[in-house]
């Protein structure tokens, strides 16, 4: 208000930037299809969601739907801690759009589904946040809408509730329901659905077979976190008869990226520029998030690159951060560049990603896997 | 699946808003909704409160008493000064306590609004159910007080109740939804709706009938006309219509601005929330 009271004594002089979250986005979807829909913070994915679920109108363009669309976008949006926990099945269940009746069909599911029936009569306030939770997802995953929209709710509870979360998920999948999901987990959606769209600052990049297009989002997330010889002043390198001029990180095949899976080796690849007459060292340091060292290598420099290859299966998940040293005979450094590089590695599938609960921390239990032995006597 | 199950499947097109419907049919389609989010806020209302739902009763009736030792003593417009103030307070405190939770509606479920979609229209309205059951509540202790002063009930009883109501209900929408949709721009509406409501209570024939030289600019107020109404089915009083009209007319006006800006402005109500 106080804007345009102002506004009529002054002359606007500012002028706005017109911004788009979302442009020339257009994809079809067939009846029971699951759709992935991954991308960087701000890439438009919540927008979109919004907008399928007719949240917030679009500027221009239409969808077309056919069917009831339901969205969640939070579970346990509407419930409230004075209600007990029946009263907040029923109340929830009716906002996300279902009648009385199916959610009296499904009542004594929707309890069994989230284990809280010896407290549906405790208002909701007094149970704990995993069991709200808990209580939230059942309800929406008994919806039966045509049409489903899912937006990073399964990143709630505990790895055996999560678990059985995502079977819920692929039986509405199965159940000739049409699934958009959004995630930054990238093997849900690997494991939900086979055809994924990939957004980037609110322009779609690439839509088809969830596979590929996963491999195309891990590269290109990657393009950032490398070192160049761009990054550097003149100043830095003057003087040095030996310096770095890029390091980035390849998979075996030689695909620059930066996201790894823990199962893929990495090659860590140092190009270096000048003279090379003494025979440097180049020495590597691999450091953890918390600047821990996990291990170190060295190697006599040949040639202007060269690769270090870290073994799969050796770094636990994480992000680790390389420093890079030239040098000789143990003296000064020739050449330095320290923690501003950075590669990650995912883990969804080793014998350590089923410790990501409530009770255990995955990361407590080290950063690397370390291929030791148990001998029976 | 086989091919003798059809799906029927209701087909639509989300697009950028052109004109404003009422979308009266997709509010059928919600009202389970209407009940739920009533029955919520009624339950939430006495929730945790060793009275419940006397509360409903109680501050109508202090009320009446404060007034009746402040301003009582002769009678007005026939009936004696209790049996006037709580007439006229059982219909204010809806439009009151309606205005109020109406007005703030939007504000208070924007986690809900921001998340999924619904007619939002639901929402004040639900906020005015509710201050019509604590009129329920409110009208049975009323009552008795007639019996007790041994009050003259005409025929027309019933249908100048409903008139009254039904003056107040769309008057308590209009105005709440109007500052519902106001709110969620401009949060200055929240410091505006209580000190709006305190001024309107002493312009408004609850306490004393204002004198005839201002009855035309104070008829404007929506509540003049409710509470007037209502009245005449028990005070046998010849009816000024005059007033009457600029008084009802100022309810329907309310009512239809309240409504279109709410319809007119609420696809953008998840932006500001």
């Amino acid at each position: 208000m106080r804007d345009s009271l102002v506004s009529i004594f002054k002359k606007s002089t500012e002028t706005y930037e017109e911004f788009y979250a979302l442009n020339d986005v257009s994809f079809n979807v067939n009846q029971g299809e699951s759709i992935g829909i991954i991308g960087k913070n701000g890439a438009g994915k919540s927008t979109l969601l919004k907008i399928l679920s007719k949240i917030t109108p679009p500027s221009s363009g239409s969808i077309i739907a056919r069917g009831r669309i339901a969205s969640l976008l939070e579970v346990g949006t509407g419930f409230h801690g004075e209600l007990s926990g029946r009263e907040n099945i029923f109340l929830n269940g009716s906002i996300l759009g279902m009648k009385q009746k199916e959610i009296k069909a499904r009542f004594d599911e929707i309890v069994d589904f989230s284990g809280t029936e010896k407290f549906l009569d405790t208002p909701l306030k007094h149970f704990s946040s995993g069991m709200q939770l808990r209580l939230a997802f059942a309800v929406a995953a008994f919806l039966e809408p045509e049409i489903l929209i899912i937006d990073e709710v399964l990143a709630v509870g505990d790895a055996e509730f999560q678990k059985k979360c995502m079977g819920k998920m692929e039986d509405i999948g199965r159940s000739g329901r049409t699934i958009l999901f959004v995630s930054h987990q990238i093997a849900s959606i690997k494991q939900l659905c086979l055809k994924t769209i990939y957004l980037e600052s609110g322009k779609m990049m690439m839509q088809g077979e969830t596979n590929d297009v996963i491999s195309k989002y891990l590269t290109k997330s990657g393009s950032q976190s490398q070192f160049s010889i761009s990054d550097r002043s003149l100043q830095d390198t003057k003087g040095k008869e030996l310096y770095f001029e890029n390091i980035y990180f390849t998979d075996a095949s030689g695909q620059r990226k930066t996201e790894f899976l823990h199962s893929e080796d990495i090659h860590v690849v140092f190009e270096t520029a000048g003279i090379n007459k003494l025979g440097f060292t180049l020495l590597v340091t691999v450091t953890n998030e918390q600047e821990d060292p996990i291990f170190s290598s060295e190697t006599k420099i040949e040639g202007n690159k060269t690769v270090l290859k870290i073994n799969k299966d050796f770094l636990k998940r994480g992000k680790f951060y390389i420093t890079a040293t030239i040098h000789i005979f143990s003296t000064k450094p020739e050449d330095k560049i320290e923690r501003n590089i950075s590669f990650t590695i995912l883990d969804f599938d080793s014998e350590w990603a089923k410790y990501d609960t409530i009770h255990y921390s995955y990361s407590s239990f080290g950063s690397v896997i370390g291929n030791c032995e148990w001998l029976k006597y | 699946m086989p091919y003798n199950c059809i799906f029927v499947l209701m087909e639509y097109e989300i697009k950028p808003q052109e004109k404003i419907s009422l979308g009266l049919k997709e509010l059928w389609q919600y009202r389970e909704l209407f009940f739920f989010f009533t029955w919520r806020d009624i339950k939430v209302k006495y929730k945790q409160t060793f009275f419940g739902f006397a509360w409903a009763i109680f501050q109508p009736l202090l009320m009446m008493a404060i007034f009746t030792i402040v301003f009582g003593g002769s009678n007005q417009e026939g009936l004696p000064y209790t049996v006037f103030s709580l007439s006229g307070l059982i219909l204010w405190n809806v439009f009151s306590t309606g205005v109020t939770s109406a007005g703030n509606s939007m504000v208070t479920n924007a986690n809900i609004i921001k998340k999924i979609y619904f007619p939002r229209l639901i929402i004040p309205i639900s906020s005015v159910l509710v201050s019509l059951f604590d009129f329920i509540m409110a009208f049975i202790i009323f009552i008795p007080f007639l019996f007790y002063y041994k009050i003259h009930v005409s025929l027309l009883f019933p249908l100048m109740l409903l008139v009254g109501v039904v003056i107040t209900a769309i008057s308590t929408f209009g105005v709440g939804s109007l500052l519902a949709a106001l709110n969620i721009k401009y949060r200055d509406i929240r410091y505006v709706i209580p000190f709006m409501i305190q001024a309107m209570l002493f312009l408004t024939p609850v306490i004393k009938v204002p004198s005839d030289t201002w009855k035309y600019i104070l008829a404007i107020n929506p509540m003049y006309s409710a509470i007037e109404l209502f009245r005449f089915g028990f005070n046998d009083q010849p009816l000024q219509w005059n007033f009457l009209l600029i008084s009802i007319s100022s309810a329907v006006i309310f009512f239809v601005v309240g409504l279109f800006y709410f319809r007119k402005t609420e696809a953008f109500f998840a932006d500001l929330a």
